[in-house]
């Protein structure tokens, strides 16, 4: 039981740390040739993270002005992740279905 | 998008199928029912069932008098330097809106370098060009204007000449109200416009999805099978537009990298092309982005060899080895979406 306390204290001490130690970071999933989201709003620094949960191949991507960014092929059941740095307002896109879009404003 | 519906009387073409009313009659098409059976054949055709409306943008909502001046710019060659060339030149309504070519033909007879698409059903397309550069009807309308291969006329030019005609001016007015002054936007707009209204019609497919079981032959129905399954062509060519509007290499010769100029750096563009549509296809070869392949068996064929391996070929092309039967029911199903459309009228144009 005394392990306990421990825990108690180290998760306090967690808690406070976290918020300064991560920044934000927000989950998307592809499924059905579609991201979950149509649209975001993040503060700059956070991350997106998207999720295949198709069964066949994606690829992230934007081409706004400024702030194009290419993920590569996304095998079906992987993960990928994307830090926006800069503010903005950005088109991100799947370059292989361009159906799937997703707005992100970045704060 | 926001869907707007639009008056039924003038596209009696369309026929809007009953939503939920599947074939009651039992076709059974997996003669072995065993652990990899394929799945009921009514869960794939629920995936076919035509819309009931065209859906029209928020921005550019439809009215009959923008359709209207639509159509009557989209079938007018004075839009282009030779006064010639009208949209209609190559996505003429005679050749499914295509214009029946391996490639189009530009000013002063150029031959342009990839295959004019058809028109049909692009209110519900997500992409535009064979390399997908361009995300809505009115960003492409303006192109093949512009284009000095193309038409070759330029907005400083043709504001002027569109506004020099007294009919013009007053289809301007009806359709957008406002300022009487015509602008480049707004013909983008009444192009558009025109273009949503452009439907494939009801097809033999389309009456067996909606209960008919006799509108198409078993052979075609093995085929809706195979196109599903083992062939894996609905993995780019599905839904009742019998495409996703994704882009892919399917490994085929010749140096035109497609989507890759627009994207360099993407490893997956490169070579790749907009899957097309397939509805009416049997009256829109030759086929490819290139017109290279001249009939529906030749495209099944080249499917069947997987295409040219190359790090950008699209991970759902792979050698099928389809047999012979597989082969011609492929092609009887594809024959089954082609629609009876009535004409289409020539315009009168504004004078």
């Amino acid at each position: 039981m005394k392990n306990r306390s421990l825990g108690i204290a180290a998760g306090m001490i967690a808690i406070v740390l976290a918020p300064a130690a991560f920044a934000g970071e927000v989950v998307i999933t592809q499924e059905n040739k579609a991201f979950s989201e149509k649209s975001i709003s993040i503060k700059s620094g956070d991350a997106v993270k998207f999720v295949n949960k198709d069964d066949i191949v994606h690829d992230v991507h934007s081409t706004t002005d400024g702030y194009g960014f290419d993920l590569g092929s996304q095998q079906p059941g992987t993960e990928t992740s994307y830090t926006f740095a800069q503010p903005g307002k950005i088109k991100v896109r799947c370059a292989i279905h361009p159906k799937m879009k997703l707005e992100v404003t970045v704060e | 998008m926001q869907p707007r519906s639009i008056g039924i009387a003038a596209f009696c073409s369309l026929a809007f199928a009953a939503v939920g009313v599947l074939a009651v009659g039992q076709t059974s098409l997996a003669g072995n029912v065993g652990p990899d059976s394929v799945p009921d054949i009514h869960t794939l055709m629920a995936e076919y069932e035509r819309p009931s409306w065209i859906p029209f943008p928020e921005e550019n909502p439809h009215s009959q008098a923008k359709e209207a001046l639509g159509r009557a710019l989209y079938f007018d060659p004075r839009l282009s330097r030779s006064n010639m060339q009208s949209c209609a030149s190559c996505h003429n309504p005679s050749f499914a809106w295509g214009d029946g070519l391996p490639k189009g033909v530009g000013d002063r007879m150029n031959q342009l370098g990839r295959r004019s698409p058809t028109i049909l059903n692009s209110a519900w397309a997500e992409a535009f060009m064979w390399d997908g550069r361009f995300e809505t009807l009115e960003e492409q309308a303006l192109g093949p204007i512009q284009s000095g291969v193309e038409m070759n006329m330029s907005m400083v030019d043709l504001l002027p000449k569109l506004q020099a005609i007294a009919e013009y001016r007053d289809m301007f007015a009806a359709a957008f109200g406002g300022s009487p002054e015509i602008t480049a936007e707004k013909i983008a707009m009444a192009i558009a416009t025109y273009e949503r209204t452009v439907v494939s019609g009801t097809a033999p497919f389309d009456r067996w999805i909606a209960g008919e079981e006799t509108a198409i032959s078993e052979a075609a129905k093995r085929g809706f099978v195979v196109f599903n399954e083992k062939g894996n062509c609905a993995a780019c060519h599905s839904d009742w537009r019998f495409t996703d509007d994704s882009l892919h290499d399917i490994g085929l010769p010749g140096a035109d990298i497609g989507r890759g100029k627009q994207l360099p750096t993407v490893a997956k563009m490169q070579y790749a092309f907009k899957t097309p549509g397939l509805r009416n296809i049997d009256r829109r070869g030759p086929y490819m982005h290139d017109g290279s392949v001249p009939t529906l068996e030749a495209v099944i064929e080249h499917y069947d060899t997987g295409g040219v391996a190359r790090p950008s070929l699209s991970d759902e092309m792979k050698p099928l080895g389809l047999t012979e039967q597989e082969k011609a029911d492929l092609v009887a199903f594809l024959k089954t979406l082609t629609s009876e459309d009535p004409p289409v009228e020539f315009v009168m144009l504004p004078r």
